[in-house]
C-alpha cells in the first residue's frame, strides 16, 4: 500500500522538473551562451562590468542594504513593544502593522506619488519649509518606497521569533541578578537573532531585486540593477545579456539563503 | 522611568502607524476627490464611475479573480496529492522534493518570472491567459505544500488504516478519515495561494502576452502615464476587499502557520 501510495508524489515532480528545474537551467544556458550564434561565452555575465551596469549593481546593493538596516531599526522596536503588549489585545495591534501587506503592491507603492510628487502633500510641506526640487526620482525617493513596502516583511519574523521567548527565561535572568539592559542584550538580543536573519532576507532579497519601485518613484531617472535586467527581457530584448545578468544576482540571492539556512533551521521565524 | 519607556513605546508605534497608513489614506481621499490634480476639488463619485465603465479595468478584474480562482484550486489538488505521496517517501528522497519545493519561495520573483518566461519561449507557448496560469500554479503549490504537510504529519496514520481494515476502499477511507483531518491545512492552503496570485504583479509581467492585463499589470501600465485617479478608486475598493478577505480568512482557519515569503 504504502509503495503504491508514493507515486502520488510523482505528478508535482514532473511539474516542478519542467517549471522549477528546467527554467533555472535555461537562465544559466542564455546566461552563458552567445544571442544569434548559441556559442558558449562569459561575456554576458562579464556584462556586469559595463559602466552603466555596474553602478546600477552598486546602487542596489547600497540601497538594498540600507532599507534592510534602515527596516530593522524600525521593526525590532515594534516588534519588542508588541511581545511586552501581548497579554493584552496584541492580536489586532499586530494585525494593523501588518494589514498594508494585504494591499497591493503596486498600489502600496502608487500612494506614495500621491504624497511626494509636485503638488503632494510632503511636497508641499518640505516646499513650505524651503526644500528645492522634486523628491520624485532621487535616491531617497526610492529608498522610502522600499522601506515602505518591505517593513512588514520585517516586524512579522521579529515578532515571531519574539513572542516565542518564554518569559520565564527573562525571569530566570533577572533572578540572577541581570538588570533590564542585560536581559534586553544578553538573552533577548541572541534568543531573537533567527528572526533577525530571517527579517533581513525577506527584505534585502526583493529590495534588490526590484524594479518597480524605483520605476514608479525614481521618475526614469534611477536605474536599478531589476530595471536593466527587466529592460533587457521586455525592450531591449537582449534576453542573453538579461539572463547573464539574473546570474550575477542570483549569486548574491543565493548567499544570503545560504546564511538564512544557516541560522534558521526550523523555518519557524518565517511563519506567518 | 517605566512610564517614561512606555511612553515612547507608545510613540514609537504610533508614528509607524502613521507611516504605514498616511499613503493609503492620501489614496482614499484623493479616489473621492472632483479634479484629476492634487488640489481637493470638492467631493465626488466620478472616479468610480469612470472605474466602472471602464472594460479594461473590468477585464482586469475578471483575469485576476479567474486566474486567482483557477491556479489556486489546481494547486490546491496537486498539493494534496503530492502531500499524500510524500508522506510516503522518506529520507533523502523527501530532502530532495522538499528543497525543490522550496526554491520558488525563496528565490527572488524577478529570477522566477524571468525563466518561466524563458520555459514558455522555449516551449512554443502564446503568451497569454494560459501562460499566466501555469506561472501561477507553479508558484502557488508551494504555499499549498506547506500547509498541508504538517497536517498529514500530525495525523494518525492507524484511523486510515483502520478504516481500511475494516473493508473501506482506498478512496473512500480517503474522502472519510484523511480529509476531514488535513482539511484546515488544505484550507488555508487554498486562501494562502489564492491571494498570493492575486497580490502578485512580477511573475505575471514577464509570463503574460500584450493583449491581457490582471490588476496588478493594469495598474502598473496606467500608473507609468502618471497619476490615473481611477486607479485611486480601484485602490480603494481592492483594499477594501483584502479587509474584508483577511478579516473572513482569519475567522474560518486558525492554522496559518505557513511561510510567507517576500512577494516582490
Amino acid at each position: 500500500m504504502t509503495n503504491k501510495k508514493k507515486w502520488l508524489a510523482l505528478p508535482y515532480f514532473v511539474w516542478m522538473v519542467g517549471f522549477t528545474l528546467i527554467p533555472l537551467v535555461l537562465i544559466a544556458v542564455y546566461g552563458l551562451t552567445e544571442r544569434g550564434s548559441g556559442a558558449f561565452t562569459f561575456s554576458n555575465v562579464l556584462s556586469i562590468f559595463q559602466e552603466e551596469h555596474l553602478r546600477a549593481l552598486i546602487l542596489s546593493l547600497v540601497l538594498s542594504v540600507i532599507c534592510t538596516l534602515v527596516c530593522l531599526l524600525i521593526a525590532y522596536p515594534v516588534a519588542l513593544i508588541l511581545r511586552r503588549a501581548k497579554v493584552k489585545k496584541s492580536g489586532f495591534v499586530i494585525f494593523i502593522f501588518i494589514l498594508p501587506m494585504w494591499m497591493n503592491f503596486l498600489l502600496r507603492t502608487y500612494a506614495w506619488l500621491n504624497l511626494l510628487d509636485d503638488g503632494g502633500l510632503i511636497f508641499t510641506a518640505l516646499k513650505a519649509l524651503g526644500f528645492q526640487g522634486n523628491i520624485i526620482g532621487t535616491n531617497g525617493a526610492v529608498l522610502l518606497g522600499m522601506v515602505y513596502n518591505y517593513l512588514p516583511f520585517m516586524i512579522l519574523p521579529l515578532y515571531n521569533s519574539l513572542t516565542a521567548i518564554d518569559d520565564q527565561v527573562l525571569n530566570a535572568a533577572r533572578d540572577l541578578g541581570a538588570n533590564e539592559r542585560k536581559v534586553l542584550t544578553r538573552v533577548i538580543f541572541p534568543l531573537s537573532f533567527p528572526g533577525v536573519v530571517s527579517g533581513i532576507t525577506m527584505v534585502f532579497v526583493p529590495s534588490l531585486t526590484t524594479f518597480v519601485v524605483s520605476d514608479l518613484l525614481g521618475g526614469r531617472k534611477i536605474l536599478l540593477i531589476g530595471n536593466i535586467i527587466e529592460s533587457e527581457f521586455s525592450i531591449a530584448s537582449n534576453r542573453h545579456v538579461g539572463a547573464g545578468l539574473s546570474l550575477v544576482l542570483m549569486i548574491f540571492i543565493l548567499i544570503s539563503m545560504a546564511i538564512l539556512n544557516h541560522y534558521d533551521k526550523t523555518g519557524e521565524a518565517n511563519a506567518i | 522611568m517605566k512610564k517614561l519607556a512606555s511612553f515612547f513605546g507608545k510613540a514609537w508605534l504610533a508614528l509607524v502607524f502613521v507611516f504605514l497608513y498616511a499613503p493609503i489614506v492620501t489614496l482614499i481621499v484623493y479616489s473621492f476627490n472632483e479634479g484629476k490634480g492634487r488640489k481637493w476639488a470638492g467631493f465626488s463619485l466620478v472616479w468610480y464611475e469612470r472605474m466602472l465603465h471602464s472594460s479594461a479595468i473590468g477585464d482586469a478584474v475578471v483575469n485576476t479573480l479567474s486566474i486567482a480562482l483557477l491556479s489556486a484550486l489546481i494547486a490546491t489538488v496537486l498539493g494534496v496529492i503530492s502531500c499524500i505521496g510524500l508522506s510516503a517517501l522518506k529520507g533523502r528522497a523527501k530532502a530532495v522534493y522538499m528543497s525543490i519545493n522550496n526554491i520558488p519561495l525563496l528565490n527572488s520573483d524577478l529570477v522566477t518570472g524571468l525563466s518561466l518566461m524563458l520555459v514558455f519561449v522555449a516551449v512554443g507557448l502564446s503568451f497569454g491567459y494560459s501562460t499566466v496560469l501555469l506561472a501561477h500554479i507553479s508558484f502557488n503549490v508551494p504555499y499549498v505544500i506547506l500547509s498541508v504537510m504538517p497536517r498529514i504529519r500530525s495525523m494518525n496514520q492507524s484511523t486510515y488504516e483502520a478504516a481500511v481494515d475494516l473493508g473501506a476502499k482506498p478512496i473512500r477511507a480517503f474522502f472519510a478519515v484523511t480529509v476531514p483531518e488535513i482539511l484546515p491545512g488544505v484550507i488555508s492552503g487554498f486562501l494562502m495561494a489564492f491571494t498570493m496570485s492575486l497580490d502578485d504583479f512580477i511573475i505575471t509581467h514577464f509570463t503574460k502576452g500584450p493583449g491581457i492585463n490582471t490588476i496588478s499589470t493594469l495598474i502598473y501600465s496606467e500608473v507609468r502615464r502618471g497619476i490615473q485617479p481611477s486607479m485611486n478608486a480601484l485602490s480603494t475598493v481592492m483594499f477594501l476587499s483584502a479587509i474584508l478577505l483577511l478579516i473572513l480568512t482569519n475567522v474560518i482557519p486558525k492554522d496559518r502557520r505557513v511561510k510567507q515569503k517576500a512577494a516582490d
